[in-house]
């Protein structure tokens, strides 16, 4: 959602005017730092700037009405906008994910901070419009900011029934999302032929099969990418916990493994968020402090990666 | 969705063990003090099952019957399917064994104990007496405390342990593997879940259906 306007002052505006100058300066994927330090990166095709670090979530807020861990999500939930965080994502198809969003959004008042990015999950399209009625009700929000078409389930038809809803000023982005490196052909296709803002995809320092060709092409065709399963449910953390960060972690301030791990992910200049989901607020801190400088440039990307594979 | 072959089993869990184990304890705080009408009616329907009578026997059917209801309704609907909706797809079949538990309960011709001799009836017994007695205890083990405890009666594997144990002690067969067949796939899906959850809770349902489908093979005479 829009953020309010805040009252202009002078400071503010000659402020505002040089960070316009400087930005002019810069290529349109490169990575810009907000005012509390969070990296930001424009969409091109939407002419939004997010944060480069979001919140998932996949199994962490599927907490149905348990009254105890819907103040734990709640929590996480202040943390990730406290710390400069906006978009958060879910889907119909998370249980009651949805819901345990809407309550954080409710407690926090926080409607006008949240870049609210939710799916269409449903092989019925004509079910797609009531579908996302609900999840919008279930967010408490009047419009979502992106709806995506969830692991293309029907994906053509429900794709046009985003269109439609675009058109009629009912969400403000459209996409489609797939997971765990499947289906990138039909992916690549749509990107090609369709009218998208968003493509979300798996992408992380091990799973790196979009960078061939998804990547440039969402670049080519100025769509946001939006990379899912960052530590692939946990079990790539898990894998690496074991071992010894390299010395030149700190080169890139990355002072844990799942801070080296989104580094890798988020200085790629042609993603545009990574949403990593988790229950705990020390760990959404982490996440959020991986989008601050410094980022690894292509060289130390590579060094990373090799780090990882020799592992 | 397409490519299923490339989905693992852990893919399909959408929540974690802490969650379901918190559905536990919220649903005990939501029905105390069932637990306690539960356990004395499931201990109960144990004595019955000891010294069997006709009239005993359909008692223990309409509580298993009345105990599948409220497993439907109560957990599987208001509390489980809201975190898992796949759930939603079995509280038909739940609400059916329910209603096959009370007509069968309520016919006066069978059903019958399918060996005279105690000895047989051991497997089934032990499945019940487990499921009354020992299940509810296995929350300490897994450090939930009693508060998460599984009430036979009010959550489905307790439940689902004893009418195993109930369908092995039945005649004709026919009858039994028809009243075995959704509790055995129900503690099926039970351990899978929890196995794919890392909780060593898996095991118990896993055993009763092994003991359960061994009994009712086992040749009677």
């Amino acid at each position: 959602m829009f953020p309010q306007p805040r009252p202009l002052s002078r400071r503010s505006l000659l402020g505002g005017l040089l960070a316009l100058a400087a930005g002019a300066t810069l290529p349109p994927f490169a990575a810009r730092g907000a005012a509390d330090g969070i990296l930001t990166r424009m969409v091109p095709a939407t002419s939004e700037t997010l944060p480069l670090v979001g919140l998932g979530s996949w199994i962490t807020f599927n907490v149905g009405d348990d009254p105890v861990l819907l103040e734990e999500c709640t929590a996480v939930m202040e943390a990730f906008f406290a710390g400069g965080g906006r978009m958060i994502d879910s889907s119909p198809m998370y249980g009651s994910s949805q819901a345990t969003i809407g309550h954080g959004l409710a407690e926090l008042d926080a409607a006008e901070q949240v870049y609210a990015a939710d799916k269409i999950w449903t092989s019925s399209p004509a079910e797609g419009p009531a579908q996302a009625a609900a999840s919008r009700r279930d967010w408490g929000l009047p419009r979502f900011d992106l709806l995506q078409v969830h692991n293309l389930v029907a994906w053509e038809e429900n794709l046009e029934t985003l269109q439609a809803m675009k058109a009629a000023g009912e969400v403000r982005h459209v996409g489609i999302t797939t997971s765990h490196g499947r289906r990138h052909d039909a992916i690549e296709r749509i990107m090609r032929e369709a009218n998208i803002d968003f493509v979300q995809l798996t992408y992380n320092i091990v799973d790196r099969e979009a960078e061939a060709r998804l990547l440039p092409l969402a670049r080519e065709r100025g769509i946001g990418v939006i990379a899912n399963r960052p530590f692939q449910q946990k079990r790539l953390i898990r894998r690496l916990e074991g071992e010894p960060l390299p010395d030149w972690a700190a080169e890139i301030g990355a002072g844990n493994w799942a801070q080296f791990i989104l580094k890798f992910i988020i200085s790629h200049p042609d993603v545009s968020c990574a949403i990593p989901a988790t229950t705990r607020v020390e760990h959404v801190r982490e996440n959020l402090a991986a989008a601050r400088e410094p980022l690894p440039d292509a060289e130390l990307r590579r060094r990373m990666a090799d780090y990882v594979r020799n592992l | 969705m397409s490519e299923w072959w490339s989905y693992r089993p852990e893919d399909f869990l959408m929540f974690s063990l802490r969650v379901y184990e918190r559905l536990f304890v919220l649903h005990n705080q939501a029905l105390w003090p069932a637990q306690l009408l539960a356990l004395a009616l499931g201990a109960a329907a144990l004595v019955a099952l000891l010294w069997p009578r006709p009239a005993r026997l359909r008692g223990v059917l309409v509580l298993l019957a009345a105990g599948w209801a409220c497993v439907a309704w109560a957990f599987l609907w208001q509390r489980y399917a809201p975190i898992n909706w796949g759930i939603r797809y079995l509280v038909p079949p739940f609400a059916l064994q329910a209603l096959g538990l009370l007509a069968l309960g309520l016919w006066r011709g069978a059903p019958v104990l399918a060996s005279r001799r105690r000895a047989r009836h051991l497997p089934g017994l032990a499945l019940v007496a487990y499921a009354v007695l020992l299940h509810p205890l296995t929350a300490l083990l897994h450090g939930r405390g009693l508060a998460g405890a599984e009430v036979v009666g009010l959550t489905p594997d307790p439940l689902a342990i004893a009418t195993l144990g109930v369908a092995t002690l039945l005649r004709p067969a026919r009858l039994g593997w028809a009243l075995l067949a959704l509790p055995a796939l129900w503690c099926l899906v039970s351990a899978a879940t929890l196995y794919l959850l890392d909780s060593p809770a898996a095991w118990p349902p896993l055993l009763a259906v092994t003991v359960a489908v061994a009994a009712r093979l086992w040749p009677r005479r």
